[in-house]
């Protein structure tokens, strides 16, 4: 008997058979789309950034632009592709799956997710264009320049709120899930580490985002109420707000790492056909990590006047939270040791994750020392870092999902040597761009300046050009995939060979999954004899 | 048992999940005005004079007589469940309908301490606010957040609650089914808690 | 996983009167100290009454008690947490 798949089963058509659909996997697509199309468009801010730094004399753009370019780029990236592409995409069509369930515990709550989600891009993208001026304050809204500032900062900071929303309620679903909706014979040592690193991730996106979601409050009661809490005139203390804002907006970088890190620790093993060194490593140090790094926050406040004590402890346990990240590049490497490895684009990209995030986290201790930091805080050395983790991290983690996780969603294969040939332009561009950025930051280039001293221009323009050839090879790779959704060849069923449940049951999948809810032994068990 | 598929008709349901979702829902809530509580307690410790005076503009009788409401009603809602559990439909309704009446009473007091304090000129921004120390402006900044916030969690609990009420009439919780009305129960005592500790740190300021 | 079985225990109603007469008792006590004593003795007796009518609130009338010890902890460690924030901050509020 064949069921149809997800894509085409149910009784509605259309637009409604997506957008009022409560399966966890059209919902995954749902993100998916709306986060491609709002990645490409902070992509082309950030060209645009680039190529305000090209044209100093004069500049292409007036400052104030410029300010404007920076606060939204980071907002659209942040809030809207960094932290949830991995968890709402992935998460939310491979989490049931691969716990052996048939949909997600509250699957009503996850398409008002998605609505929240599309409320929150639409309320920021306005932000920009309605109230006196574009917000100017940069992703972060430091007070009290973000309750004075005439710009539309109440508007953006209410869409980043609605956002929150979208991700507290992802997290509370997946959770629940997780507890719940396992086939009785996984227990928990049988998970796949994906779903340990969905875990970690969620209970950060259930504790940390409120704290952000108050504070964001505060600053629109701050505007509209003058009711003093950050404001120094009333005796209130901007640190405050600096407090709160990275009590939550540091642990939101593990909900951004650890997903990423999940996807990885999948694609390692099935394309070194051999099982994955040191499960328990890997999924206590996902907890771990959720657990450290929600008390690493001051790590952003070096210079701000806070407390010496307060340095010290928070350096500390910076130093502390790269443990279990090396840990898990640790057991990847060892997993590659000795195995059959093959190097198609998953795992391509997946290995140039290894490479990236290791670079970004080793800059990132560094900053991570007090009194290093105090020369690289506010320069270019921190937006290198933080591309490094983030793009060359969470980005290319999610672009390995993409390509690995691909096929199964649309039954279509894409061509492999296109996403390879990408590969090229990517990761020149991104060291071009990024790397230039670190040597750019140490020297003193200050960040969120729309022009540069003579000094740093040579910096700037390789940074700029390797941002064009950056972009460039992203436009391969996602057209790679975007032909290959309408005219790719029809996909087998398991075309990695994979282990885990997604790869044992129809692709595309059926709407309900699975035909009976299956029966699990141990993971990662790959048949090495076959594959040597 | 799974959790039901997507658009097929709602399976089984699954009372423990329901409960887990709920109880990780409070915990956003108790995060949320954990944000709020972390700010107090810096202005508090940097302004202890300051919100001690301001704890003394506030009507101390209000706030107790709130705090009672409160209780009373977190003790009827629990008694509603019970009642539910045990098959008494006719306790479970009276005592529902009681939690939501002493709601009202709650927003009632609220409304008329607001009045009042707006009506002397303590409110943020107002010219008298802004002639006081600093830390009494805090203060009543605070003090309009966090019991504005926690207002609008008890007007979003009396909806839940009432609509729960409606659900006992027409059926729909009964007593081998009462999850939901378990889980609003469980909401409504949150904003008891949280009122709780607001008592001491705004009416009893020391 | 278990059957949509609706929990077993049930808690009976004179539990909850005898709680909400705990509760009005400590908040009297809590107003009196507050009222009566100087500065440090009354912020003493809120930090251990408040937490402890929390308590009583968390464990019978939402039910804690009775519930998994999975649950119980995971309340203790949203309010650790919350704790953990507080402290952390002061480490730089009390040595600027």
């Amino acid at each position: 008997m064949t069921t149809r798949s997800y894509l085409e089963a149910g009784d509605r058509r259309g637009i409604p058979a997506w957008i009022l659909s409560t399966d966890h996997k059209r919902i995954g697509v749902l993100y998916l789309a709306a986060m491609m199309f709002l990645f490409l468009v902070a992509v082309t801010i950030g060209v645009l950034m680039r190529v305000e730094q090209l044209t100093i004399a004069p500049p292409l753009f007036p400052p104030q632009i410029y300010n404007a370019f920076f606060t939204v780029h980071g907002v659209i990236m942040i809030f809207m592709f960094v932290l949830p592409g991995l968890p709402a995409v992935f998460g939310n069509f491979l989490l049931p799956i691969m716990v052996g369930a048939r949909d997600v515990a509250f699957p009503r709550l996850n398409l008002l997710s998605w609505y929240f989600f599309i409320t929150g891009a639409v309320l920021a993208v306005v932000s920009l264009f309605t109230g006196s001026a574009p917000p100017d304050t940069g992703w972060t809204f430091y007070a009290p320049y973000s309750i004075r500032t005439g710009g539309n900062v109440s508007l953006a900071v209410f869409a980043a709120f609605v956002l929150g929303l979208s991700s507290i309620l992802t997290g509370l679903n997946f959770i629940t899930t997780i507890h719940r909706l396992r086939t009785p014979s996984m227990t928990w040592h049988r998970m796949p580490l994906f779903v340990w690193a969905i875990y970690g991730t969620a209970w950060i996106q259930v504790l940390a985002t409120p704290i952000i979601g108050i504070t964001l409050l505060l600053v629109i009661l701050e505007r509209v109420f003058g009711i003093g809490v950050f404001d120094p005139a009333k005796g209130g203390d901007p640190l405050l707000y600096q407090h709160l804002f990275w009590i939550y907006s540091h642990p939101a970088v593990y909900i951004m790492i650890l997903p990423a890190m999940g996807a990885i620790t999948e694609i390692i093993p099935t394309f070194a056909h051999r099982t994955i060194f040191g499960y328990k490593a890997i999924a206590y140090s996902s907890i771990a990590i959720a657990a450290l790094g929600s008390l690493v926050w001051g790590h952003h406040m070096f210079t701000s006047g806070m407390s010496t004590a307060a340095n010290v402890v928070f350096s500390l346990l910076t130093f502390l939270v790269a443990v279990p990240s090396a840990i898990k590049v640790f057991n990847w490497t060892s997993t590659l040791y000795k195995g059959s490895i093959e190097v198609r684009p998953p795992m391509l990209y997946a290995l140039t994750f290894i490479f990236l995030f290791t670079i970004g986290g080793l800059t990132g201790l560094m900053q991570g020392a007090v009194n290093v930091n105090q020369h690289v805080h506010d320069t270019y050395f921190i937006v290198g870092h933080f591309h490094y983790v983030m793009l060359g991290g969470t980005g290319m983690g999610f672009f390995a999902a993409l390509l690995y996780w691909f096929p199964k969603m649309f039954g279509k294969m894409y061509n492999e040597k296109a996403a390879a040939l990408a590969w090229f332009p990517i990761f020149v561009g991104f060291n071009m761009l990024y790397f230039s950025m670190l040597v750019l930051g140490y020297m003193g280039m200050p960040r969120r300046y729309y022009t540069h001293l003579p000094q740093y221009h040579t910096g700037h323009v390789i940074a700029s050009i390797g941002s064009f050839v950056l972009a460039f090879g992203l436009v391969i790779l996602l057209g790679d995939l975007l032909v290959a959704l309408f005219r790719g060849k029809k996909a087998p069923q398991n075309p990695w060979n994979g282990v885990s449940l997604e790869w044992q049951i129809p692709t595309p999948p059926p709407l309900e999954n699975f035909e009976e809810i299956p029966t699990v032994g141990r993971p990662y068990v790959f048949n090495q004899e076959a594959a040597r | 048992m799974s959790g039901a598929a997507s658009d097929a008709p709602a399976g089984h349901k699954d009372y423990e999940g329901s409960k887990l979702g709920m109880w990780l829902f409070l915990f956003t809530e108790i995060l949320l005005f954990g944000g709020l509580f972390i700010l107090y307690s810096a202005y508090w410790a940097r302004y202890t004079a300051d919100f001690h005076r301001g704890g003394q503009m506030l009507n101390l009788g209000i706030g107790v007589a709130n705090t009672v409401v409160l209780l009373t009603s977190s003790m009827t809602v629990a008694i509603s469940v019970s009642a539910m559990q045990q098959g008494n439909r006719r306790l479970s309704i009276w005592c529902l309908a009681a939690t939501v009446l002493l709601g009202l009473v709650f927003l009632g007091n609220k409304a008329i301490e607001w009045s009042a304090e707006i009506g002397e000129g303590l409110y943020p921004n107002s010219p008298e606010l802004l002639a006081r120390p600093h830390g009494e402006q805090l203060f009543f900044g605070l003090y309009y957040s966090m019991t504005g916030l926690h207002g609008l969690h008890v007007i979003a609990g009396i909806a839940v609650l009432s609509f729960m009420l409606n659900s006992i009439r027409r059926n729909t919780i009964t007593r081998t089914d009462y999850g939901r009305l378990e889980n609003a129960g469980l909401y409504w005592h949150l904003v008891d808690v949280i009122w709780i500790f607001l008592l001491p740190l705004f009416y009893l300021s020391a | 996983m278990e059957h949509a079985e609706p929990h077993a225990h049930i808690v009976p109603y004179g539990t909850f009167v005898r709680v909400w007469l705990l509760l009005l008792f400590l908040t009297a006590a809590l107003v009196v100290t507050a009222k009566a004593y100087h500065e440090a003795m009354s912020v003493y007796a809120m930090l251990v009454i408040t937490p402890l009518k929390a308590g009583l609130v968390f464990f019978y009338f939402m039910h804690l008690k009775y519930e998994k010890p999975f649950l119980k902890s995971m309340v203790l460690m949203t309010l650790a947490l919350l704790v953990l924030f507080i402290g952390f901050l002061f480490l730089d509020l009390s040595y600027r």
